[in-house]
């Protein structure tokens, strides 16, 4: 018998937390509820610690029911087949475990400082810690149905954020996109949760593991581990924006900025990467679907970036890195490298984070306004935010020995061991990643300040509800926005070293085996070559960068003038929304517009009860003369009546 | 003994005579008593089946139509009581709503 660690505290608190600001946050003060939000999730991100300090004393993997009762904590009981609230760690569970309280946490604290002036401030308490309970409920479930109901309600969560100013239309259409386009891709998660039912009798990790390590890898060809695995990478594919379904994430930075740092930049969107590493002894077996999640994740990786390049909304641009890095973290998992991806996963959590918050603290800066173009020259003004986000950006570049360069290069390193082909396009991502970060940041910080001075009584962009405190420069943002700021570029600085000498993948390696003997394959020689050529690109890039937008600035325009076409379709992402709408969105509103809702609800349904009604009206209006009152009328119809059924007997008789 | 046909044409007038009152009468009473007539009138067929036939049957099912003659006498009485009450008149043909 190993020690209790409560996990259930750990997403219950912030439960908790939410609850009371949703209930009672309306009449509170911000100071009020600035304080339950930062306490509760502060004290899951203080209770994570301890499970990680008290690591030593459970045998993992360790398994605990919900308030540590296994019979309070059924759920579902239908002969053989079980779920239960109940909890998992693992060493990857710990690990997401701790990134998410802690990017969560300092998030939290960020928003104190970003959301203040927001009328809505308690609301948006209660929705970000509601989606640390779901995420933690998510990252610590013990089974597939556990983990499904998390990964729907931090579904729920992004979309309340998203469209958190619901009154602007792009917000709400921007959350229902989000929300619709996710539901896609948990159509195919759900069907592989019934394929698993059905041949595993379980959704419980352990059972369904102990179940699949048996079976014989599917090399052959296609058959139900592929399919399983095929349908998780939708499932995976909804939630962490991979083509196709990765069209939501750029639309989901109309929410607040610490929304999109925390739900659509570190944590949530990181979900898929979680759940398919989860899922590695399925998909160990069946190297097609592995393949398909490697060319999904690669094909993401370039293209989310090539988009990235011609972005001028700095959180866009951010939006398609996201993208891009999850493409990463994908073609790590899908080349057997899980803890690569996840390695990945933990590093751009901290930079990806990082960018975001600092871009609005940007944008904090120039009173709302999100297009680069109009920025500029910042670098003096806003002192601290410079320096972090440029943290940041050499960081998520591949540069040593910022914690992107150790990730990445891991990533493209196992990469190149699965298929050259993947490590080229790889290698020309990180390219591209280093160049649009390097352009967000001297479009951003260097130059002349292009943008128009912010005037006394809020500005032109006041959208994004924080009043400015009137004064017209760009102004640094307050401390409590500038802490989280430097914690996390102090992680970004250091992230990396956990995976030198491999520590991070030994960490990793009782859940996911390791992969040294792979490795033993190839030389060292190889592994620093392309070390070397990831480095040089990396530094290729922002050197490209510095060249086009601060050495010679109007260059970009007679580039982007000579590629003609080819520029318009990037400048446009390829035009994928707009065949998107042609092809799926427009055809489904037509059909529902003109079959189901003119069709069959106008034409059969209203047509069908009305007509009942309008018959029966009909023929009681005849009827009702009959019934006029007069008794002897009455009396004349029971006469005529009885004589009809004399005269008829009568007439059977004769006949007879 | 008087033969069976003779009852049945006295109880065929008699039942007649009932429908025509209560086809043609205004006043309720009348037409109560129209009612009456008939049932009396397929009493005396009953009985004069069951006389000729008899069997016992007849005469019970005479008495089971005087009970039910009975209390359609007394709750229709009642009834015309109320209606003369509350309307003053005793014609059916003014007395066609049931809502006053």
């Amino acid at each position: 018998m190993t020690e209790t660690l409560n996990l259930w505290l750990i997403p219950v608190l912030p439960l908790a937390g939410a609850a009371i600001n949703g209930f009672l946050g309306k009449k509170s003060s911000r100071t009020a509820v600035s304080t339950i939000g930062l306490f509760f999730s502060g004290t899951a991100f203080v209770w994570a610690l301890t499970v990680a300090w008290r690591l030593s004393s459970v045998t993992l993997p360790h398994q605990e029911f919900f308030l540590n009762n296994e019979h309070l904590s059924h759920w579902i009981r239908s002969g053989s087949f079980t779920v239960n609230f109940a909890f998992y760690l693992d060493q990857l569970s710990l690990v997401m475990l701790l990134v998410v309280t802690g990017v969560g946490f300092l998030i939290h604290i960020y928003s104190v400082g970003y959301m203040w002036d927001d009328p809505s401030y308690y609301r948006f308490f209660t929705y970000l810690n509601l989606f640390m309970f779901f995420m933690l409920t998510l990252v610590l479930a013990n089974n597939y149905l556990l983990m499904f109901i998390g990964w729907e309600g931090v579904g729920l969560a992004s979309y309340l954020l998203i469209g958190f100013w619901f009154t602007k239309d792009s917000a709400a259409s921007a959350g229902k996109k989000a929300f619709i386009v996710n539901r896609i891709g948990d159509f195919g998660f759900l069907i592989g949760l019934f394929l698993i039912i059905q041949h595993f009798g379980s959704l419980n990790f352990a059972e369904v593991f102990t179940k699949v390590r048996p079976l014989a890898s599917e090399t052959a060809g296609a058959g139900l581990l592929t399919a399983i695995g095929i349908l998780l990478m939708v499932g995976a594919c909804g939630k962490s924006a991979q083509i196709p379904l990765y069209v939501w994430l750029p639309d989901a930075m109309e929410g607040p900025t610490p929304v999109s740092a925390l739900i659509h930049a570190a944590t949530m969107v990181t979900a898929g990467v979680y759940m398919v590493a989860r899922s590695h002894v399925i998909f160990e077996r069946a190297p097609i679907a592995l393949t398909v999640v490697a060319v999904i994740g690669t094909l993401t990786a370039i293209f989310a970036a090539t988009i990235g390049i011609t972005q001028t909304d700095i959180k866009k641009v951010l939006a398609y890195s996201t993208v891009s890095q999850l493409g990463y973290m994908f073609m790590a998992c899908g080349a057997g490298a899980f803890s690569a991806g996840i390695f990945h996963l933990m590093t751009h959590a901290f930079f990806k984070g990082l960018l975001f918050l600092a871009a609005g603290s940007v944008i904090h800066a120039v009173g709302g306004e999100q297009d680069m173009r109009k920025m500029g020259g910042l670098r003096t003004y806003i002192p601290w935010t410079f320096l972090t986000m440029g943290i940041a950006t050499v960081a998520i570049a591949g540069i040593p020995p910022l914690a992107g360069f150790w990730s990445k290069d891991e990533i493209l390193w196992k990469a190149y061991q699965a298929s050259p082909v993947y490590w080229v396009i790889g290698v020309i991502t990180a390219f591209i990643t280093s160049f649009y970060m390097f352009r967000l940041l001297f479009m951003t910080f260097w130059g002349d300040y292009r943008g128009v001075q912010v005037d006394t009584h809020g500005h032109a962009h006041s959208a994004h509800g924080h009043d400015d405190h009137g004064h017209g420069d760009p102004h640094e943002s307050p401390w409590v926005m500038l802490a989280p700021l430097v914690v996390l570029a102090i992680l970004s600085v250091i992230g990396g070293f956990v995976g030198y000498g491999n520590h991070f993948e030994h960490f990793l390696a009782p859940v996911f085996g390791s992969t040294e003997a792979a490795a033993e394959g190839a030389s060292h020689g190889t592994e620093y070559a392309l070390m070397l050529v990831s480095v040089v690109v990396a530094l290729l890039g922002a050197a490209l960068a510095w060249t086009l937008y601060v050495s010679k600035p109007q260059l970009p325009e007679k580039i982007a003038a000579s590629l003609g076409a080819f520029y318009d379709a990037v400048l446009n992402k390829y035009y994928v929304d707009e065949i998107y709408a042609k092809v799926f969105v427009k055809p489904l509103v037509d059909g529902s517009t003109s079959i189901l809702w003119q069709g069959i609800d106008r034409k059969v349904i209203d047509d069908t009860v009305n007509n009942a009604a309008d018959g029966a009206q009909h023929v009681s209006d005849e009827v009702r003369h009959m019934q006029s009152g007069n008794l002897r009328s009455y009396a004349g119809w029971i006469a005529s009546g009885a004589a009809l059924v004399i005269a008829y007997m009568i007439w059977r008789g004769v006949a007879r | 003994m008087v033969p069976l046909p003779y009852y049945l044409v006295l109880s065929g007038i008699l039942f007649a005579c009932g429908v025509a009152g209560f086809l043609i009468k205004r006043n309720i009473i009348t037409i109560f008593m129209s009612i009456e007539l008939m049932l009396n009138g397929v009493n005396l067929s009953f009985v004069a089946f069951a006389a000729h036939w008899h069997v016992l049957a007849g005469q019970i099912f005479v008495f089971f139509v005087m009970v039910v003659a009975a209390a359609e006498a007394a709750v229709g009485l009642a009834i015309i009581i109320a209606v003369y009450r509350t309307r003053e008149t005793l014609n059916v043909d003014q007395v066609n709503l049931l809502k006053l």
